[in-house]
């Protein structure tokens, strides 16, 4: 969507009457107060299907990329989702930034549902959340300057006064590290390496103060000395502002320098919720048993063994298998529980829940 | 034969001819492989990694400004053949390719399976049904349920296609594989399945490998020996073991603390700066400017030291 804001002509030829426009009618909905100020976002029983159509008439059945996700993000807090390409981790995310509209459930964001916006409201939701794109390169507008995109979003969000922009401009860009800021304001992106691509991206979704970060895959198209600097950057100032972040990755090995909790998903589902040091110690769903399993450190010996992979492939979302969605892959399948039943949500241990039969109180007691 | 190394590669050189000058991508490369082992090279984008890939396999585009050096393979100096008996003898007869990303290398309007197969018609003059039957059996090798070679490339998945395109590098039974990013652009369980395929075929057939990557925690699974690669030249060639418990060359030792573990408290550390342009790399060593070690001697081009049988290209080891 901020894509979409930079491209229009109008917004960029005419800056100054939409300006006028934009700031006047922005009606900001009540905010919770301090004291009672619950989740920051809080996501119930969110479904997110897309309906496949054949030729002609009718439909096909539904893709549920998402099923009945339930979670809460604190103020502050840092939040991983990991999952592998296709588990729905980005209609997740695009759901939350009210890309997609939920096909059922909610999402709450400070109190508010934001399927419920209207567009002005829409409006200033965009300014209080930042979404960091996978791709640095394909987000960011190639005709414009670093500081013509950084400035698109303040314009956009009524910052009338040019000195306070370009002020503005200056603070994110050295907050990103992006210095001397002059060197970098009027480059265009192709004149920049991978890592400061992204440095303007991360500057963009920050300058106008957001609650909220949805960070997308942020360092998977980068190299791997890279990596780490940019994640080192986003956890510094997620810790220095305060503001939540949502990390969507496929990368285990890099949740554990960034997040507090950690959510695995699987075929649309979120299967295992827990704090990244249980989930590190006392791995309950299969899964993620798997996904540990399979996720290499650099040691010569791995070249000697073998690793235990689940066979197959995730399922189709348009047929999800019935019962559990990992059954037909888990090594520690319960016949006839397992591939018939959906298992629901247990706690195995505090702020540790697994989707998962083996965990059901009866399944202990057996 | 014996005592010959599979592949020996002596000062192996690719620039390519662009508006602002030569890209020294491939500037100076020496290693050997033996037979049934694997060497990893690792290296950042831009490395000229791939190009190494290239000059090995002369697959070579239109701009190359210079390509010379010595590529030995079984004892012969294939750099010196023609273009033409490079690719009747040497291309996918003893050494064959796969490449990054496996959709754009197989062609969307034939079959799979008679894709697989035509190496095998063309290299080894197999008839179509010899050459289906080799297929079939490559795809049992490499865990693609034979049914499926009769499917085209956009009805397999990601994980298939990357097999279907090892099952190709397979099917006339190279002596050398050189892996490009084999693994890159799949999820982390394919992954580590297609890892295991290719650590069974090295293990059944004796094939060596040459993998060429990026990801340092992966390539661990593929490794007998590693060769660190920067800003065009190879900076540290050694044994895996002993690589991994302790690189020698400054690069090195920056890229393996950059790597995030699973496993183990140790911070990831980042390395400052970037690599040097290949257009005009710097004198002396191409890490200096990077480097927290440097001293007087590095404005000179440092030579390959060897410490007990491993080569590092820095003055530290002089």
């Amino acid at each position: 969507m901020k894509e979409g804001a930079a491209w229009s002509s109008a917004g960029y030829m005419n800056e100054e009457e939409n300006m006028t426009v934009n700031t006047d009618v922005m009606p900001v909905p009540a905010p919770a107060t301090v004291e009672d100020r619950g989740p920051l976002l809080s996501l119930q029983n969110l479904r997110l299907y897309f309906e496949l159509r054949k030729f002609g008439f009718g439909h096909a059945g539904y893709v549920h990329a998402v099923d009945d996700v339930t979670f809460d993000v604190a103020y502050g807090e840092a939040i991983a989702v990991v999952g592998e390409s296709g588990c729905g981790k980005s209609s997740l995310m695009r759901a939350i930034l009210g890309l997609y509209k939920a096909t059922g459930g909610t999402v709450i964001f400070e109190g508010n549902d934001v399927n419920k916006f209207t567009p002005q409201e829409m409006k200033w939701y965009r300014t209080q959340v930042g979404y960091v794109q996978q791709d640095p390169y394909g987000a960011l507008a190639p005709f414009l300057s670093v500081r013509r995109i950084l400035e698109e979003p303040l314009i956009i969000g009524g910052m009338k006064d040019k000195d306070q922009r370009a002020a503005r401009i200056v603070r994110a860009l050295e907050e990103v590290k992006m210095t001397p800021v002059g060197d970098f304001m009027n480059k265009f992106p192709h004149m920049l390496s991978g890592g400061q691509q992204q440095r303007v991206v991360i500057a963009r979704a920050m300058i106008m103060e957001p609650k909220f970060l949805v960070a997308d895959e942020p360092v998977s198209m980068l190299d791997a000395s890279v990596r780490v600097e940019i994640l080192k950057l986003l956890r510094r100032l997620q810790e220095t502002h305060h503001f939540s972040v949502i990390y969507i990755t496929h990368d285990l090995s890099t949740v554990r320098y960034f997040s507090e909790r950690v959510f695995v998903m699987y075929a649309g589902k979120i299967i295992e919720k827990a704090k990244i040091s249980d989930l590190l110690r006392n791995p309950q769903h299969p899964y993620t048993d798997a996904l540990l399993a399979a996720t290499s450190d650099p040691d010569a010996n791995n070249a000697r063994v073998y690793k235990e992979v689940p066979p197959g492939e995730p399922p189709s979302l348009v047929k999800p298998p019935a019962g559990c969605r990992f059954h037909p892959r888990c090594p520690r399948i319960i016949k006839g529980v397992c591939d018939i039943q959906e298992p629901g949500e247990y706690i195995t241990e505090p702020a540790h829940h697994t989707l998962c039969w083996l965990y059901s109180p009866e399944e202990v007691k057996a | 034969m014996a005592d010959q190394p599979l592949l020996r590669i002596e000062d192996l050189k690719l620039y390519f001819r662009t508006m602002a000058g030569a890209v020294q991508a491939v500037d100076g490369i020496n290693f050997s492989l033996d037979y049934n082992r694997s060497v990893v090279i690792l290296g950042e984008s831009g490395c000229g990694k791939t190009s190494l890939a290239k000059a090995i396999l002369r697959l070579l585009p239109r701009n190359v400004a210079e390509y010379s050096g010595k590529i030995f393979l079984e004892g012969t100096d294939i750099m010196t053949f023609s273009d033409e008996s490079y690719r009747r003898d040497v291309r996918w007869v003893k050494m064959s390719l796969v490449p990054q990303a496996a959709m754009n290398a197989l062609n969307p309007v034939l079959r799979v399976g008679e894709q697989v197969a035509e190496p095998a018609m063309i290299h080894m003059g197999m008839s179509k049904d010899e050459a289906l039957e080799t297929a079939r059996k490559m795809f049992q090798n490499v865990g693609v349920p034979a049914d499926f070679l009769v499917r085209y490339p956009f009805e397999l998945s990601g994980g298939m296609r990357q097999r279907t395109a090892i099952a190709m590098a397979l099917v006339t039974s190279p002596s050398l594989i050189v892996l490009d990013e084999p693994t890159s652009a799949l999820d982390l369980l394919t992954q580590a399945n297609i890892m295991n395929v290719l650590k069974r075929i090295k293990h059944g057939f004796g094939t060596s490998y040459i993998l060429i990557t990026h990801d340092i925690a992966t390539s661990s699974e593929l490794a007998d020996d590693v060769a660190v690669m920067y800003a065009g030249q190879i900076v540290e060639v050694g044994d895996a073991f002993r690589f991994f418990a302790e690189p020698l060359h400054p690069y090195s030792k920056k890229l393996m603390a950059s790597v995030p573990r699973l496993r183990g408290e140790t911070e990831p550390e980042f390395i400052i700066g970037q690599p040097p342009s290949l257009i005009s790399p710097p004198t002396g060593c191409r890490f200096a400017q990077r480097c927290p070690s440097r001293f007087a001697k590095c404005d000179e081009e440092p030579p390959t030291y060897e410490r007990g049988g491993r080569m590092v290209k820095c003055w530290l080891y002089e």
